[in-house]
């Protein structure tokens, strides 16, 4: 029996501004200040880390597969 | 008594230190380097009056961290800053007693949250000069012909970043500290490339950046004695800062290393950057920075230019290519060799970039050419080459100086038919 449509979660994040891409290309991790700017962006997925600083947040985005062949965006939540 | 232009120097000694053992305290980037404005201009009011105090830097650290007790009491309506007061005090207290240790490390953080890899390469720059080395948001505007909005809105939408993005403000762990320090050199490096960049008319802030980058890197120098790069880098820019004046003549032209007056080259920064070198390359870890500086010194210490080592030079280029493998510096290679084992051999070299499609539109690759070919008498062949390199110059000094070989060469031309 179908349910009713519902709401399952929900965040805000943080501005674009305070976004930070990840790339990991040979042994080097690159990175640079904003969003994923490439011509033709398409978001493939999302993770939801907790981390205590921006270098932590990094250090799992420079692992994640997409990282080596395309970027990783790292974008913190909104505060509450 | 001191005058303000004496106090003005003890503040942008000092104030570095300071804004970051308040941001440390307090968390707050703005707060900090408010209540350290607040602090000097205290000192210009009291100091003339009462003398310097014995330790400046104490009692402006002093000075600024009562200010900003006193502000966090005043708004403290909120809980969470009822326990910044408190923290803050916690913090006088711990520091009284330990005395001016941490403080160093203070300076430390904030050196590599300012040159955080998270942050545009301009931010980078911007808040160094702004919190590191204090200079006004209207200074840095100027020595980067950007207007001072412009200039304020960098700063802000970094410092907001650094909060929002969660920046750690801390010296990086081991594992993140070598790539990370190469970040904070090149930053510094960054820094005394515009100043060197700037010719005799430019603003005099602009002027001054050569010297701000070399006072950041001997401060650095000194907070990580066992990084050999940081004294490389020092090295280096003294090395090419000893022949600022000689570069470019009354009529701002370019003069050739060659043709310099090395009697103009200031001896006291060659002897202080050799001698930094010596200490570095004592380490046994070279770095680029290091053989960079080597190269500088190769030239800098020959008698003339006919005694330059360019062996030495052309070896030493080879092993900057296998730190950095940059045509740019493959083709500084194809000079050195060439004046090591002839024009024949840099040529071939140089053919061999320009064949790999390397340094399309960067008009050093046919303005070496040509000044190759016009050595071995191929005259035709380096015109058009200097024509090339003219077409891509991007500024006035450099197109005045090739368009004089141009006419050199064509001149060669003439005498042999």
């Amino acid at each position: 029996m179908p349910g009713e449509p519902e709401r399952l979660d929900g965040s805000v994040l943080r501005p674009v501004r305070d976004a930070t891409t990840v790339r990991t290309r040979g042994d080097e991790v690159l990175l640079s200040d904003g969003p994923f700017a490439e011509t033709r962006e398409y978001i493939a997925g999302y993770d939801i880390v907790e981390c205590a600083d921006l270098d932590e947040a990094i250090q799992i985005a420079a692992r994640h597969p997409c990282a080596r062949f395309g970027a990783v965006e790292v974008r913190p939540f909104a505060e509450d | 008594m001191p005058s303000d232009a004496e106090i003005a120097a003890v503040f942008r000694q000092e104030s570095g230190r300071i804004v970051a053992t308040l941001i440390r305290m307090t968390g707050d980037w703005d707060l900090a380097e408010e209540c350290v404005q607040d602090a000097f201009a205290r000192a210009l009011e009291r100091w003339p009056r009462d003398g310097v105090p014995h330790r400046p830097g104490a009692w402006l650290t002093t000075t600024a961290r009562n200010l900003a007790l006193d502000r966090l009491r005043r708004s403290a309506v909120e809980a969470a800053k009822l326990r910044e007061a408190a923290e803050l005090r916690e913090f006088s207290e711990r520091d009284g007693e330990s005395g001016d240790s941490g403080i160093s490390d203070d300076l430390l953080r904030l050196i590599f949250t300012c040159c955080h890899p998270a942050l545009a390469l301009e931010a980078r720059v911007a808040l160094t000069l702004r919190t590191v080395a204090g200079l006004s948001t209207a200074e840095i505007a100027r020595a980067f012909l950007v207007p001072e909005p412009t200039m304020a809105k960098r700063l802000v939408r970094a410092k907001q970043k650094i909060r929002n993005a969660g920046i750690p403000y801390r010296v990086p762990p081991g594992h993140l500290l070598p790539e990370r320090l190469g970040g904070v050199l090149g930053v510094l490096y960054l820094l005394f490339s515009e100043g060197y960049a700037a010719t005799a008319g430019a603003d005099l802030v602009r002027q001054g950046l050569c010297a701000e980058a070399i006072r950041l890197a001997g401060t650095l120098a000194d907070l990580m004695p066992d990084e050999p790069e940081v004294r490389g880098l020092r090295a280096l820019m003294l090395l090419h800062d000893a022949r600022r004046a000689a570069r470019l003549d009354d009529a701002g032209d370019l003069i050739l290393l060659e043709d310099q007056d090395r009697g103009s080259w200031d001896a006291d920064r060659v002897a202080e950057g050799t001698r930094l070198l010596d200490t570095a390359l004592r380490r046994g870890r070279p770095g680029p920075y290091q053989v960079q500086a080597a190269i500088a010194a190769c030239h800098a210490t020959a008698a003339s230019a006919g005694e330059t080592d360019w062996a030495q030079i052309a070896l030493l280029y080879g092993r900057l290519v296998m730190m950095i493998p940059s045509p740019v510096v493959e083709l500084n290679r194809a000079v050195a060799v060439a004046m090591a084992d002839g024009p024949a051999a840099g040529l071939a070299l140089v053919e061999h970039l320009a064949g790999a499609g390397a340094l399309a539109s960067y008009h050093l690759l046919p303005a070496t050419r040509a000044h190759l070919l016009r050595r071995l008498d191929r005259t035709d062949e380096a015109a058009a080459a200097y024509r090339e390199a003219l077409a891509l110059a991007p500024t006035d000094v450099e197109r005045r100086y090739l368009t004089r070989r141009l006419a050199e060469t064509q001149g060669d031309e003439r005498v042999r038919k």
